[in-house]
């Protein structure tokens, strides 16, 4: 498996953490897989969102404090 | 052959109703959303505690759900702030440069279109709907002066204007694309029953800030006192927060009226001069200006005072620190709400 790619998307509020997920996801192959790290309370809602809508996986969502922390699998066209 | 058209989605009810009209003439249909930065979705409910207990939600993100298409949001900060600094067809009631706007995005739709091979691009403009932008007259400005001139399909009032490529071409039919004009919601709400879609975002006015006058008040402040237009994300983001008071050319407050206003301008303690109330519950306040002096400080920490717990005390304690560096306790005797000029008071 591939190294997890970082993303911190820490202070920033929506809808610019899903606009850097979107651009990094954009920027690897399919299988890969990306940590993003967020503060607004609204990415626990459109993360999952955008990635339902674009065909990708949320492996896994924590919240520690004040951070939601978010592993996505990027699937390629076609295992939607 | 795949006929594919790209939707331009605000996130409200007229670009759903437009792109599901598309999808059901057998077009793949995607969707394209863009943040200039000024966007009402997502910040503010993200900062105000009363806006948490609503649903959180991107509106765009759940319109292209209810539609099952593909959302591409692009971050167009940077190159919008032309748009609204130098509006070539001006602005409306208040600073929204809604012509050109329009023509902006319709534009980076269009090339989005050339990058990614699709056919036609889709919007949920009305005739007539919107005062400036919309009218019947500008339909055609907005096609030409984009770029995509013929590709621009408007799927609601499609039959008042002149047929598109899409429809001469055969891709799609024109009779069944529709006649909406004016500014009634009625046939909307009525399609949309029909096509089964509830819940959808009703917003009022505009789609951003900039049709708001409050914010656009606070806009033109801040460019009267930094002498230029330019400005960065933060700048437009803080106009979104709390209350704006400038006692002088020299400084402007930003008082939060609540925790979570008091909890988001906290992110920003460490590029500005702060003042927080220690003897009282109250707000944090934002100094954006020059280095306070004696004077000046005694007065910025009077009015914050006047907007803690503790308004009616002689004296009130507060922190004054400056950009996370020095800090120290004062004193002061808050200001009764009559010694606060009005003219101070921006917004
Ligand atoms: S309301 Fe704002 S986003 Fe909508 S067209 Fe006008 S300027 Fe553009």
């Amino acid at each position: 498996m591939s190294d997890i790619v970082e993303v911190d998307a820490r202070r920033l509020l929506c809808p610019m953490p899903v606009i850097r997920l979107q651009d990094c996801i954009n920027r690897q192959p399919a299988g890969a897989s990306v940590r993003i790290t967020c503060t607004d309370p609204g990415t626990m809602n459109d993360i999952p969102a955008w990635c339902r809508i674009n065909g990708h996986s949320v492996i896994s969502s924590d919240q520690r404090q004040q951070e939601f922390i978010f592993v996505v699998r990027k699937n390629g066209d076609g295992e939607r | 052959m795949t006929i594919k058209a790209v939707a331009l989605i605000s996130g409200g009810l007229d670009s759903l109703l437009a792109a599901r009209l598309i999808q059901q003439q057998g077009v793949v249909v995607e969707g394209i959303n863009f943040f200039t930065g000024f966007c009402v979705e997502g910040h503010t409910h993200a900062i105000r505690n009363r806006d948490r207990k609503r649903e959180k939600r991107n509106n765009a993100l759940w319109v292209a759900e209810q539609l099952g298409i593909k959302l591409h949001i692009i971050d167009i900060i940077e190159e919008y702030k032309d748009i609204v600094i130098n509006p070539k067809h001006g602005y409306g009631a208040n600073l929204n440069p809604c012509l050109d706007c329009k023509i902006f995005m319709v534009h980076k739709a269009h090339e989005w279109l050339e990058q990614h091979d699709f056919d036609f691009i889709i919007t949920g403009e009305v005739i007539g709907q919107r005062p400036k932008s919309q009218r019947k007259r500008l339909m055609p400005v907005v096609a030409s002066e984009s770029g995509a001139e013929d590709l621009l399909l408007r799927p609601l009032c499609a039959r008042n204007l002149p047929p598109t490529r899409p429809e001469l071409e055969g891709w799609i039919e024109r009779e069944q694309l529709l006649d909406f004009s004016g500014r009634s919601r009625k046939p909307q709400m009525a399609l949309a029953a029909r096509f089964g879609f509830e819940g959808y975002a009703q917003p009022a006015g505009g789609c951003c800030f900039l049709t708001d006058q409050s914010y656009s008040v606070k806009l033109q402040d801040m460019w009267d006192n930094r002498g230029h237009r330019e400005y960065e994300l933060d700048d437009i983001m803080l106009l979104k927060v709390g209350r704006h008071i400038r006692p002088s050319k020299a400084f402007k407050l930003i008082i939060a009226r609540e925790e979570g206003e008091t909890r988001f301008l906290s992110g920003y303690k460490r590029q500005f001069q702060t003042i927080k109330t220690v003897s009282h519950a109250g707000p944090l306040a934002l100094v954006e200006g020059e280095q306070l002096d004696p004077r000046q400080l005694q007065l910025a920490c009077a009015i914050t005072a006047r907007f803690s717990q503790g308004r009616d005390a002689e004296s009130v304690e507060l922190r004054f620190s400056d950009r996370e560096k020095d800090s120290r306790n004062l004193q002061v005797k808050p200001l009764r709400a009559e010694q606060i000029n009005p003219e101070w008071v921006i917004a």
